[in-house]
């Protein structure tokens, strides 16, 4: 930075750095990235742990490329059958397909293959879980308001590519575990009306289990999938730098800015860091703890099943939901059986994800809000969203639990019966009673919140006055401290305005009464006048 | 994504027990092209290597399983057996419920048929006498020594024929365990599940864990087929094949996951817990280590 004032150019310019300045002009000139690189380089990233569950999840993808990429040199997407020669003897002799055995091969007779692919299918569980607590973070902060919405769906659609990017993965195996998960869901296939059959005789290239399923399961999951995947990971992260970041409220914070780190080069050394972290936490399970012991389960066959045949975590609600249909959900219309007990949970699941998907757009519609939002929502203040989330949540526990039944079963001590029961219950009153209850939870925050920024905090220190009684004194919060309890924003319900040609419409209607409901029950924030009338009350 | 059939879902056991009598007349005597194995280079030491590496890291592991090691091999001899202790034990211990001649009462089946094996399995695994009335009499600490056992199954034996106690040839723990493994997927899998930890059926009923249990008592198990288990007699699953089995059940217990903690051997089911629990609970503790303000 001294040099600045003695410019001595030529002279002290060494070598190196001639040409690595030469260089970034050949770039420039031809490309004027600079620009770009100053827009991202500056571009700030708050910081609050919860803003880090995004990086968590890219973290976790790249460390799934790098191994997936190693894996594809010894993996075979084959289903020829060949006989098993590798060194786990419970295995030696069977026929099984080029797929298992090469599975099996990079399991045992390739060095640290093994831990490679336990690295990839841990991290793979790592990179979904990860999104959904990031979804639930953007979704309780409601950092999906616009200008964000766009960025919502283009992380939901990562989301439902990760899981089938899993799903695939889980199936190449073809290993027992694999093929009874491609059994239901070609069994699922089969119970769309009319249709069903064909699909899966396309899908399977005949009868099920055939002998194409690995290969195209492959080409889906090596190229397909990974290809959109990274195109949409390309827009989210762009939308990211061009919508900037949001952000709790504080002092300095607002509408209008970021308070943080620049990305160069504080947030980027911090983000370097924060990988190998990442990587750090996946390499330590992946060489601690099994992941899909495909030995055990042994090369796929249609007659056996195990016990506790389960999918990975994320396909669980699906599963779950299956299992939650009562017995007997079948229409005979003629000749033709309509399975319900199949179709029913098919739609709940659709329509579920749907409601994820367009859940921005219909509270901007509700709540008629246009304007832009950077400040992100502490959950309380938004007491029905957080509410509906909550409900959300609840749902997705149920069907969650509802795939490891037979496991609560059995570890409880329960009969699997009862506990299929408990948890139709659960999936289907929980949300609501999980609805009231956190409404109510955050109503009664927003006015401790309210308390607190008023008259100050309980001190715990008793004081005995001349008078003889004892009051407990209460201390005043810091302007810091008060700023995060007091600056948010009020809503008010829609109200009912005839519109340009002076008629009230349906939709207008509908409109206001979702909206008081949103926002009949509400703490409205502490007002500066307020603040000033009570600070003078206790001085 | 369980094939509700052995475990949620009533209707669905008629299936089950089709299937077991499927695979059961037709056993699946095993693949047809078998070769003896021949010109190996030596996959066993880098794997051994790898076994190593992990176990490493993986630490405590031994702990977990060597406490689960096998029992007792059933020492005491059925041809010493002393019928005469074994009536005066039945009599105080059985008869309440089994009836003086082990001829059953409304509280318990008959034991007249079901043989020696059966004996020594129910009572040599602490299920009889049974404690307290559940879904299904479980396994518990023996109640009586070895010789005891012998002795009761010898009295129950000398009441009317039935499978006997099988013979120790059987019972070393060794022979084709890539055979044994194969019958154990087809036909007990779907109870017990692959790994053997064992899973739910209907009514709060279950198949329990098959970890650390003597070869005798697997044998015996399927020989006489305990309450909601099936029978395999020697059409079914020949003497030699059990022996099969229990030596692929035998390797599982030597031998600890090659890939480290089993997580109980549970599945998806257990790795999904452990992902949020520990994989990211941890990051995210770190993230919130990473950006506390530092006071
Ligand atoms: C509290 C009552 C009770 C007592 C005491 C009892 N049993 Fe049982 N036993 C049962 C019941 C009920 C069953 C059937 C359910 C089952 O198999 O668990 C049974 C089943 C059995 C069977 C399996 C029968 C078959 O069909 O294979 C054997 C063998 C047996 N008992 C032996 C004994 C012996 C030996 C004793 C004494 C040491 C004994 N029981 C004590 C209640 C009892
Ligand atoms: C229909 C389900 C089912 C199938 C199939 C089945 N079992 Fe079982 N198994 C059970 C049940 C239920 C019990 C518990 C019986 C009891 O407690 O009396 C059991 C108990 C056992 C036990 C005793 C475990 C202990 O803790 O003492 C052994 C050993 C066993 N089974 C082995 C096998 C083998 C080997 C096979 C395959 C050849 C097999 N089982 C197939 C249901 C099954």
């Amino acid at each position: 930075m001294s040099t600045t004032t003695a410019p001595a150019p030529n002279e002290q310019a060494t070598r190196g750095t001639r040409f690595t300045s030469w260089a970034a002009n050949y770039v420039d000139e031809r490309t004027s990235m600079s620009g770009l690189v100053k827009e991202l380089g500056r571009k700030i990233f708050p910081d609050h742990w919860s803003f880090m569950l995004g990086e968590v999840a890219l973290y976790s993808f790249v460390v799934i490329l790098l191994s997936g990429s190693f894996l594809t040199f010894f993996f075979q997407a084959s289903m020829a059958e060949v006989e098993y020669d590798g060194s786990y003897v419970p295995l030696k002799g069977l026929e099984m397909s080029a797929a298992m055995q090469s599975t099996l091969n990079i399991s045992f007779d390739l060095r640290g293959g093994l831990l490679i692919r336990q690295i990839h299918h841990w991290a793979a569980l790592l990179f979904v879980a990860s999104i959904g607590l990031h979804m639930l973070r953007v979704f309780f902060t409601g950092a999906f308001r616009k200008p964000r919405e766009v960025n919502w769906l283009v992380g939901f659609l990562l989301f439902v590519l990760a899981m089938a990017e899993g799903f695939t993965g889980y199936s190449l195996p073809d290993d027992l575990l694999s093929g009874n998960g491609l059994r239901i869901i070609d069994g699922m296939v089969k119970g769309v009306p009319f249709f069903g059959t064909w699909i899966s005789y396309l899908l399977f290239g005949g009868e099920f289990p055939g002998t194409q399923i690995v290969g195209r399961l492959y080409t889906l999951h090596i190229l397909l999938l990974p290809a959109i995947l990274v195109a949409l990971l390309g827009v989210h992260m762009l939308l990211l730098i061009v919508n900037k970041h949001t952000q709790f409220a504080g002092p300095g914070r607002t509408n209008d800015n970021v308070v943080g780190s620049p990305i160069m080069p504080v947030f980027a050394a911090k983000a370097g860091g924060f990988f190998f972290i990442v990587f750090g936490v996946i390499a330590l399970v992946a060489a601690t703890v099994t992941i899909n012991p495909i030995w055990a389960y042994g090369p796929y066959d249609p007659s056996p099943v195990s016990a506790g045949t389960q999918p990975d975590w994320y396909i669980g609600f699906a599963d779950g939901a299956l299992r939650l249909i009562p017995p007997g959900w079948e229409l005979m219309l003629g000749p033709y059986t309509l399975s319900l007990n199949i179709l029913v949970p098919i739609l709940v699941l659709l329509v579920f994800l749907a409601v994820v998907a367009v859940y921005p757009f219909v509270e901007a519609w509700i709540t008629n809000d246009k304007r832009e939002h950077h400040i992100a929502d502490r959950p309380r203040n938004a007491p029905t969203r957080t509410a509906i989330g909550a409900a959300g949540v609840t749902f997705y526990a149920g069907l969650w639990s509802a795939a490891s039944s037979d496991l609560i079963a059995t570890h409880f001590k329960l009969s699997i019966e009862s506990v299929t029961h408990v948890i139709q219950a659960v999936t289907i009153l929980g949300p609501i009673v999980a609805f009231f209850v956190t409404k109510r939870i955050c109503l009664a925050l927003q006015k401790k919140d309210r308390e607190i920024a008023l008259h100050g905090f309980e001190s715990g220190r008793i004081v005995r006055l001349p008078g003889g009684e004892y009051i407990e004194v209460h201390e005043q919060l810091s302007e810091y401290e008060r700023w995060r309890l007091v600056s948010f924003e009020e809503y008010h319900p829609v109200m009912v305005r005839p519109d340009a040609r002076g008629r009230i419409t349906q939709r207008a209607k509908l409109r206001a009464s979702l909206s008081s409901w949103f926002f009949e029950d509400r703490i409205a924030p502490v007002t500066q006048k307020e603040l000033e009338s009570s600070s003078h009350g206790h001085h | 994504m369980t094939d509700p059939a052995p475990t949620t879902n009533p209707r669905d056991r008629s299936d089950t027990s089709q299937r077991m009598a499927k695979s059961a007349s037709s056993p699946r005597t095993s693949r047809s092209a078998r070769r003896t194995r021949t010109g190996r280079r030596s996959p066993l030491a880098s794997v051994a290597l790898l076994v190593i590496g992990l176990m490493a890291t993986g630490g405590a592991y031994a702990a977990f399983t060597s406490a689960a090691s096998a029992e007792d091999n059933g020492s005491a001899n059925i041809a010493d057996a002393d019928a005469k202790n074994g009536e005066k034990l039945f009599q105080a211990n059985c008869a309440t419920c089994h009836g003086t001649n082990g001829e059953g009462t409304n509280q318990a089946p008959t034991l007249l048929g079901v043989g020696a094996a059966s004996v020594d399995f129910q009572v040599g695994t602490g299920r009889m006498p049974m404690a307290v009335q559940g879904p299904q009499a479980e396994r518990k600490p023996p109640q009586f020594t070895d010789a005891q056992v012998k002795d009761l199954a010898a009295y129950v034996a000398s009441l009317a024929p039935g499978p006997e106690i099988p013979a120790d040839e059987y019972l070393t723990g060794k022979g084709d365990v890539t055979e044994g493994a194969e019958l154990f997927r087809i036909n007990c899998a779907m109870c017990h599940n692959v790994s053997g930890a064992g899973g739910a059926l209907t009514e709060g009923k279950f198949a329990p864990s098959l970890k650390g249990v003597s070869a005798a008592h697997i044998y015996e198990a399927m020989l006489t087929g305990p309450q909601n288990m099936p029978v395999f007699n020697d059409q079914n699953i020949s003497p030699e094949d059990k022996a099969n089995v229990i030596a692929y059940l035998t390797y599982l217990d030597d031998h600890a996951s090659p890939g480290g903690l089993d997580l109980g051997d549970l599945g998806p089911v257990s790795e999904g817990l452990f992902v949020w629990i520990f994989a990211l609970g941890s990051i995210v503790a770190i993230t919130v280590w990473l950006t506390a303000k530092s006071n």
